[in-house]
């Protein structure tokens, strides 16, 4: 069984977004993804990356960070998405189709929707003033 | 990211080279929101021939100049939607207030 693993840390700037789906989609090319895979992978990193700059960090500050850890097993991808920010206080609104802190931002409240249709899995971690950690999981079979 | 505007024929065409994300979408809402009260057009058309990734931000800023554009009798329309942008119309059910052509002839014809 073939394992690999990468850790990236960038801050939290909205500059980052294309950088961290760009690499994820980059070390996961080893797996020979189908462009439909990778454009699923990319779509839902970019996701959970952005909820962590809009949502865990409200305000812009140069400790804010990000980090995205990448684990292969075998045929399955495993990425982390990490903050140390306010955390959620209800995961299961924050999950609902259409469900937006920030309406006022035009955000569309779609974004774990997304991330559920494009993934195998889904895991919400998050604690309140300590940060959230989101977990996806997909079996690439190409 | 690139955005290059055009008005045809009371459609102001918002044509949108690169990725549509959280930090791009920004500045496609200012920029198609200034370009189409500067061009006295009716309704906008954002043409996703050259867009090779959209995420939810994308939804988002879409449904915005969809209600931007109520308010003043004005309607949106896409267009040139390719693979990469189509799943992202399914999963959010856009088809439902933005009607999807193939290109701007459609668009044209719509009203005839």
């Amino acid at each position: 069984m073939f394992e690999n693993k990468m850790e990236l840390s960038f801050l939290a700037k909205s500059e980052n977004e294309a950088f961290a789906r760009v690499a994820v989609a980059a070390f996961m090319t080893q797996l020979n993804p189908t462009l439909a895979e990778a454009m699923e992978v990319k779509t839902a990193v970019s996701e959970a990356v952005t909820n962590a700059i809009i949502h865990g960090y409200e305000q812009m500050g140069p400790e804010n960070m990000v980090s995205v850890t990448c684990r292969l097993v075998g045929k399955e991808m495993f990425v982390e998405i990490a903050d140390h920010g306010r955390g959620i206080a209800d995961i299961d609104q924050a999950r609902e189709p259409l469900y937006t802190s920030k309406p006022e931002m035009e955000r569309s409240g779609m974004g774990f929707t997304v991330m559920e249709e494009f993934m195998d899995g889904l895991e919400v971690v998050s604690e309140l003033g300590r940060g959230t950690t989101i977990i996806l999981r997909k079996l690439i079979d190409g | 990211m690139d955005i290059k505007c055009t008005e045809r024929n009371g459609n102001l065409v918002v044509r949108i080279v690169g990725e549509i994300d959280h930090h791009s979408a920004d500045r496609i809402r200012h920029t198609a929101e200034r370009e189409f009260y500067n061009s006295g057009a009716k309704n906008m058309v954002f043409d996703f021939a050259h867009v090779a990734f959209m995420d939810s931000s994308g939804i988002g800023m879409i449904i915005g100049r969809y209600k931007e554009l109520k308010k003043v009798g004005g309607k949106v329309y896409a267009i040139n939607i390719g693979p990469e942008v189509n799943r992202i119309f399914d999963i959010s059910g856009l088809r439902k207030i933005i009607p999807c052509y193939a290109s701007l002839d459609e668009v044209a014809s719509e009203g005839r």
